[in-house]
């Protein structure tokens, strides 16, 4: 190691890896995937799996990815809860892999809640 | 990309490694592989969270969630529930972060809300075996600046305008240490570490060096590019195995990565570190002694001046500082002088570490800062005395530190405070005693260990220690005059002033800070041949009252045959052959026994 540089690219790589340990703030946004027996048989792992990773690879930071057991809809799974601050919960049913990755671009960078994915739309 | 969703930190301080931490680590890894979530689920072994009494300790990372007393075969539930269906195993959480709604911000319980922690930054955070983790966490970002961009003199500067002082006891400012170092005109200079945290109860130095051991690396590293020194040397006990391993592991590390060695960061300047294990004698912990010890010597010390700074090992200028001391630095250059200087009170800036043990419901390590009371300590984050049981005093500074009383626990936690009420700073271990102690036998315990770890060199220490021993032992065996407890305090006082180093001058605090808060206590023994709490054998006797209904239990466990009576008939104890065992008292279902 002789350059600054250095030590900052090895600082970066590894905050990316160890970002999960630090508190999250007030004004950070929850994504929680619900990962009941119901939600795991629905297909829910695929969709945490494209979360963290979507999550990761835009270098979200304050956004943090965690799971939660059964909601009581189960025919709706894999449900997928949104808490950003200052906004109501958006609950996002019936999720895939590919669904995930438009709610990080529209909802979680853009502010726009993909409406046609959440449960109002799908009763 | 390599996917983590979930981060197991299992805590591998000393502590929880003694309660079976390795093989909660083992376990979880085993779940794990069994479910087949080894690639996107982390184990990660940590260094200390401070909560010792509820270890091992297991935090589960996005959530935060902290579980207590966690057994191996509880990794196996952790991770079928909370790791593949997001349920968090309730059960195990530790009680205070249990909410309503799922659990609450660990940063919010009693025992973390107050605290703040700087030395203990990144303990129980990172990796401590992965330097990588502590780059991320800004480490060796402040030894990179001050090399490429600050010179010597404004790095003493920083030290000297925080306000910074030794974490080890005495409390010397640390930024004059470092510029007497620096002014010294030498081809040679060192940099030493006190590690040889000899005070009984104390773990707040094992702590940060199983816990954060680059942060000492990277400070000592700073240290020896501000004072000239290119050799540093860590003296550290061998008592503690884990930190020892950890310390060479970031050693091998930070050598690799080009942080000790030649030529660091292309500047230039050459620094390396050297462990030299020490055979715990307490003695060692005294600066001059300890120089000693690493030269190869006897560990005794010498008279001082020359200090250290002028003529210290090898006979060349040495800085010598503590390892919570050191700990700091890299956090003051981060965050600039002012940063610390705006933590604490008006003469002691910053934070001070503390071990927690004896009589309190959270045995553990908190760093609080300066001027916070006593009282905020024990009764807040410590949680008080267990069982109910009402607080009688507090010790710091260990076997060279004094008994504080219930009346002195707002006082502000200050180097100056301390020492005016009889006590001091110390290292940092904080020993909590409950009604059922006696302030005599308390005393005679410090003064067996000072006895014990006097070198000999001197003879006020040397002899003025034994005496104060056999006295204080007549005492609690019931034979003592009230000229003793005179006696006592002229000793007392002349080992004070009289002795060579540290250890004899502080080796009286326990017995005259007990003789001045609680002389009653003395004086029961002495006068009224009793003790108050129930403690020194030979002033106890066990009486069988009319409660007894003769169900012959106590005669059975009697070991010596002592207790004699019929069936349903009292039982009565022969004074002569009873021990005072207290193992009737502790069987008779009726309360019929009696101490006094």
């Amino acid at each position: 190691m002789k350059t600054l540089e250095e030590l900052k690219a090895i600082r970066e790589k590894t905050l990316a890896n160890i970002q999960l340990r630090t508190e999250t703030g007030e004004d950070s946004v929850r994504i929680v995937v619900g990962m009941a027996t119901c939600g795991i048989a629905a297909g829910a792992r695929p969709v945490l799996a494209a979360f963290v990773e979507e999550v990761a690879k835009r270098k979200l930071a304050n956004v943090s990815v965690t799971q939660t057991g059964c909601i009581g809809v189960c025919r709706l799974e894999p449900i997928v809860e949104v808490f950003a601050p200052g906004e109501e919960k958006v609950t996002y049913v019936k999720m895939t892999p590919e669904k995930a990755g438009r709610v990080i671009a529209e909802h979680i960078v853009n502010k726009q809640v993909v409406s046609e994915y959440t449960i109002g739309m799908n009763q | 990309m390599e996917l983590v969703r979930s981060h197991i930190l299992v805590c591998a301080g000393t502590g929880c490694s003694a309660s079976n931490s390795e093989a909660i680590i083992a376990e979880f890894e085993k779940s794990l592989a069994q479910a087949g979530m080894q690639k996107e689920v982390r184990v990660i072994k940590t260094g200390c969270f401070g909560l010792c009494a509820l270890g091992p300790v297991v935090v589960v990372y996005p959530e935060g969630a902290f579980y207590s007393r966690v057994k191996p075969e509880d990794a196996q539930e952790i991770v079928s529930e909370h790791i593949v269906k997001g349920r968090i195993v309730t059960r195990l959480l530790y009680q205070e972060t249990v909410a309503e709604a799922g659990i609450s911000s660990l940063s919010e319980t009693p025992f973390y809300k107050k605290q703040l922690r700087i030395a203990l930054r990144n303990c129980g955070i990172i990796n401590p075996e992965n330097i990588d983790e502590y780059i991320a966490f800004d480490g060796y970002s402040a030894l990179a600046r001050a090399l490429t961009e600050q010179t010597p003199e404004e790095i003493v500067d920083i030290i000297t305008k925080s306000g910074l002082r030794g974490r080890g006891g005495a409390g010397f400012p640390t930024g004059k240490k470092w510029q007497y170092t620096a002014q010294e005109k030498s081809d040679i200079k060192y940099v030493a570490c006190n590690a040889d945290e000899g005070d009984p109860g104390a773990f707040m130095d094992r702590s940060v060096l199983e816990g954060d051991p680059h942060s000492l690396i990277e400070a000592m590293t700073i240290a020896g590019y501000a004072v000239g020194a290119g050799q540093g040397y860590i003296y550290v006990r061998a008592e503690y195995p884990i930190a020892v391993k950890r310390l060479d592991i970031a050693i091998g590390q930070a050598r690799e990565y080009g942080f000790l060695g030649e030529n660091i960061f292309g500047t230039g300047f050459s620094f390396d570190i050297t462990v030299r294990l020490g055979a715990g004698a307490f003695v060692c912990g005294e600066e001059t002694a300890l120089l000693t010890s690493v030269e190869g010597n006897r560990g005794e010390p010498r008279p001082r001046p020359p200090f250290p700074a002028i003529k210290g090992l090898f006979g060349k200028p040495t800085l010598l500082n503590n390892v919570e001391t050191y700990a700091n630095v890299p956090w003051i250059l981060q965050n600039g002088w002012e940063a610390l200087a705006a933590i604490g009170t008006e003469k002691s800036k910053g934070t001070k570490v503390f071990a927690l043990g004896g009589k309190i419901t959270n045995t553990g390590l908190v760093e609080v800062p300066m001027g916070t009371t006593l009282r905020e300590v024990v009764e807040e984050i410590g949680g008080g005395c267990p069982n109910g049981k009402k607080f009688k005093a507090a010790q710091t500074g260990g076997p060279s530190g004094g008994c504080i009383p219930a009346e002195h626990l707002d006082l502000p936690i200050e180097y100056e405070t301390l020492k005016s009420i009889g006590s001091m700073m110390g290292s940092g271990g904080l020993i909590v005693m409950d009604e059922d102690n006696c302030m005599v036998d308390i005393a005679r315990f410090f003064l067996d260990f000072t006895v014990d770890e006097s070198c000999g060199k001197c003879t006020p220490c040397r002899v003025g220690t034994k005496r104060m021993f056999q006295i204080l032992t007549k005492i609690t065996e019931g034979n003592g005059t009230m000229e003793d407890l005179d006696t006592l305090e002229d000793l007392g006082n002349h080992i004070i002033n009289n002795s060579l180093c540290g250890l004899g001058q502080s080796a009286p605090n326990p017995v005259l800070s007990t003789l001045k808060y609680f002389r009653d206590e003395y004086i029961a023994h002495v006068r009224d041949k009793k003790c108050p709490a129930g403690v020194c054998k030979n002033l106890l006797s066990y009486r069988i009252t009319d409660a007894c209904r003769g169900c012959t239990l106590c005669a059975k466990v009697c070991p010596t045959g002592a207790i004699s009576g019929k069936v349903k008939e009292l039982h009565v104890i022969d004074q002569d052959k009873c021990i005072k065992c207290g193992a009737c008292m502790e069987k008779c279902k009726f309360g019929a026994i009696v101490k006094e």
